[in-house]
């Protein structure tokens, strides 16, 4: 196991070194000069040589790649060419909004859909089974916006229980901050729990058919005890595939809900450095993004080989 | 009074009938075999006296072990009942185990469900129940999963599940059809000795007559969910009744009748194998070694002559699925050569070479598109013609006149036809572009013995009327020897006998050989050897 699981890090770091060599020569090479993007039209050309100069981007590239290395490594993200900021403060102040959110809304999904997709496979062809199912095709096929406004309309304009939109901070309380984030983590949830349920209850149905669970019957289980000592854990392999993903995308695709509720979130700084050209806000987030998903991909993979001791012999 | 007693016995699955009146019986320490097709009842009788049956089910009659009605428990008096008292083992032994649990929990499970036991003494017991089934701790600690064990292993690991509580009744279902047969007469063996041990009763349920001529007691052969016979072993199987007896018991000793005027000339070679290796690129260990290769066929070298039918029997992981992939052209050889007609095999050949040489798989049901009809399937051979001749049509129907089909299945999907009825689809299918060479790649084991043995004949007469050369690939000696002419004993990659087929199976040289012999269950050696004992 611990053979695998340092198998599994060196694979990590590989994949990080090629995904910034990737992520940087492609940005580099997308058309658009910064600096005189910074300077605005009317600049004269040796003001704009002069700020590629400041910014070090006559530089030749493999230079350049590495101070962009050694500066991540060291937490020091450059500057942000529209805002003059560090981007470590921009991404700092973002992050501590992103990463509960998403830690929120995947607890939310994961508390919602084991629970709703083991009774719907236990039960298959039941009344509850059907309804599942049927709530769940509604769950993904509601658009998460507009699911947002609902509940934006129902519980602060019309009941005052939370607040429409923005976020309170975490100075006043690890509460107040969750209760800030509860709107928008229950709109990021709800189709992520509809998928999920979905995948469990497909997952459970593969593995109660199954010659081992019938063999436990044979040993005298019941229907219950063979579903939760032999179906489940073997049916955990694609439901985390699908937890993996979905922390992925909450990390970073959750620009809609962001802006329904005025959260500045890492979703809008990547969406307003793309717009402003603000690439080297761009390339960070994303190397970080990247980072993220990376590790995220490493912690499923060691998680799929506490589950399945097959898995546990190095690849 | 016997230890179980079935009397009357229907079933239902919705509106099909499945069982009809059964009537068994078996007694402490003695072993009941059950004999019958695909689709008799045999494993839904097993399932009744369990009580797991799909769901949709309704049975009628009554079972009674010790006396005691089963079919008026409820489920969970059965649960109870499971594992403590009735002990079952399946038929899969790769699928038979729960990948993710190690074999000590899942045995020590059979004993900790029932409360029979602290969670300490269960491990002892469980411990105590694999060294039972000879799987001692030294080799095969309690710690081990099941992808770590074999499949004669893996089924050990089962049998210790359902005999951990010493239970009164066994059931077996084709508990050694999945295995080799070496292994098969050793696992045989095992249930023997813990019938005699334990003083169980065993139901062995079983399509291959063999087995239970050498093991059972007692025997019933079922039909369409029907009891047609059943009797003490010795005089069910010199005295047959049934005319579905008969039919069973000739068609698996099914031996097929070639023409008189029928031609082999070993000089005109179809195909030749010299000197061929295959190795298999490892698993990659690490990112800066080469993986170490795995040798699967090690200088293989024979040669098929025109007419000829040549049998290559092992067992599985020999190297003998491996050899044909490379014969078909489908995977490369790292040594040696394979010539068809004089011409190099390799991965890139011409189709017309392809076309020269035809095969037969396993699966009648994996094998075929569900989408396509048998026009198109049995004339997509010329597809490697490059163009379809005129009288397609014709010829698709020709080939299938020829295996015994008629023309109007053409316009038929394939799901429409019985497992027999495909596999005669699958050699038209060989068949259409008339080639040399055919390779029948366990054709016939996955069929019923009566099927079997119509697909014999058929193989045999098209053999002799068409001249057709034949590699014939089992694992079942019995049918390699009815059909071949010369067989080919392929062991780890190697050939280690080689020779006429009757003398090779009349006398064989080789210890392996010698083995697989001796460890295929014969009819008559098994019928002999009861009536000797019997005087």
């Amino acid at each position: 196991m611990l053979v695998f699981i340092l198998k599994r890090m060196i694979s990590l770091l590989l994949t990080l070194v090629a995904a910034s060599v990737v992520i940087f020569f492609v940005i580099e090479v997308v058309p658009g000069d910064p600096a005189s993007f910074m300077m605005g039209f009317e600049a004269s050309e040796e003001a704009i040589e002069a700020l590629r100069e400041q910014l070090g981007l006559n530089a030749p590239l493999w230079e350049r790649y590495i101070s962009w290395i050694s500066g991540l490594l060291q937490g020091d993200f450059g500057t942000s060419y529209t805002y003059k900021v560090p981007i470590s403060d921009l991404i700092g102040d973002r992050i501590w909004i992103s990463l509960p959110l998403a830690f929120y809304a995947l607890a939310l999904s994961m508390l919602i859909a084991f629970p709703v997709g083991v009774i719907a496979a236990a039960k298959r062809n039941s009344a509850a089974d059907v309804s599942i199912m049927g709530a769940t095709q509604l769950g993904i096929a509601i658009p998460n916006f507009w699911f947002a406004m609902i509940l934006v309309l129902f519980f602060a304009i019309q009941n005052h229980w939370f607040s429409a939109g923005g976020f309170p901070g975490w100075d006043d309380g690890f509460w107040v901050g969750m209760k800030g984030l509860t709107l928008p983590a229950i709109s990021l949830a709800l189709p992520q729990a509809s998928i999920l349920a979905r995948v469990m209850r497909s997952s459970l149905l593969d593995t109660l058919d199954e010659d081992y669970v019938r063999t436990a019957r044979a040993k005298g289980l019941s229907r219950r005890q063979a579903l939760w000592r032999h179906a489940l854990r073997n049916a955990m392999i694609p439901v985390l595939t699908i937890i993996g993903l979905q922390f992925s995308f909450l990390m970073a695709g959750s620009v809609i809900i962001e802006k329904v509720f005025f959260l500045p979130g890492i979703g809008s700084l990547v969406f307003l450095g793309i717009t402003q050209r603000d690439l080297i806000v761009v390339k960070s987030v994303v190397m970080l993004l990247v980072f993220a998903v990376i590790l995220v991909t490493f912690l499923v993979d060691i998680a799929y080989a506490f589950v399945d001791p097959r898995l546990r012999k190095g690849r | 009074m016997s230890l179980l007693t079935i009397k009357d016995l229907s079933l239902k699955i919705g509106d099909a009938e499945i069982l009809e009146d059964v009537d068994l019986s078996v007694d402490a320490g003695e072993i009941l075999g059950i004999i019958g097709e695909s689709g008799s009842g045999k494993s839904m009788t097993a399932l009744s006296i369990m009580q797991l049956l799909p769901s949709g089910s309704t049975s009628a009659g009554s079972i009674r072990l010790d006396g005691e009605e089963l079919l008026d428990r409820n489920e969970k008096q059965m649960c109870a009942l499971r594992g403590n008292d009735i002990g079952m083992i399946f038929q899969e032994p790769m699928t038979a185990l729960n990948p993710v649990k190690t074999i000590g929990d899942q045995v020590a499970e059979t004993i900790l469900i029932h409360g029979s036991a602290s969670r300490g003494e269960a491990r002892e017991i469980a411990q105590q129940t694999l060294e039972r089934v000879e799987l001692p701790a030294d080799k095969f600690p309690m710690g081990r999963y099941p992808h770590e064990l074999s499949g004669g292993q893996r089924q050990r690991v089962v049998i210790a599940m359902a005999i951990a509580l010493r239970p009164r009744l066994l059931i077996a279902d084709e508990p050694t059809t999945a295995l080799d047969v070496t292994t098969q007469a050793q696992i045989l063996t095992l249930l023997k000795k813990l019938v005699d041990e334990d003083g169980m009763g065993l139901i062995l349920i079983t399509h291959d007559l063999a087995v239970v001529a050498d093991l059972a007691d007692h025997i019933a052969i079922m039909q369409k969910g029907v009891v047609v016979e059943a009797g003490e072993t010795l005089s069910v199987f010199r005295h047959m009744q049934h005319p579905y007896s008969k039919t069973l018991f000739s068609a698996s000793n099914h031996v097929p009748k070639r023409a008189a005027n029928r031609t082999i000339d070993r000089d005109d070679i179809v195909l030749r194998v010299n000197g061929v290796v295959r190795d298999y690129p490892g698993q990659r260990v690490s990112l800066f070694k080469k993986p170490e290769a795995f040798r699967a066929v090690d200088n293989v070298s024979f040669s098929i002559g025109r007419g000829e039918n040549v049998g290559l029997v092992g067992e599985s992981g020999c190297g003998k699925s491996t050899l044909t992939r490379s014969i078909l052209g489908l995977n490369p050889i790292q040594g040696g050569e394979i010539d068809l007609f004089g011409q190099p095999v390799n991965t890139d050949m011409p189709n017309s070479l392809r076309a020269g040489i035809q095969v037969v798989f396993q699966d009648p049901y994996g094998s075929f598109n569900p989408r396509w009809k048998v026009d198109r399937l049995v004339s997509e051979p010329f597809y490697l013609m490059g163009s379809f001749p005129k009288d397609t049509h014709q010829r698709v129907a020709k080939a299938l006149v020829e295996v015994g089909m008629e023309e109007a299945d053409m316009d038929k999907y394939i799901h429409e036809f019985s497992g027999g009825q495909r596999q005669r689809i699958a050699i038209a299918r060989a068949l259409i572009l008339e080639p040399d060479l055919i390779v029948l790649d366990e054709a016939v084991s996955a069929l019923d013995v009566s099927i079997r043995a119509q697909i014999l004949d058929l193989l045999a007469e098209l053999s002799d009327r068409l001249g057709l050369s034949y590699l014939f690939i089992s694992h079942d000696l019995g049918v390699v020897r009815a059909i071949t002419d010369r067989v080919l004993v392929m062991r780890d990659g190697v050939i280690v006998e080689e020779g006429d087929s009757q003398d090779v199976f009349n006398n064989p040289q080789h210890e392996y050989t010698k083995a697989l012999l001796g460890a295929a269950p014969d009819i008559e050696q098994a019928l002999a050897a009861r009536e000797s004992a019997k005087n």
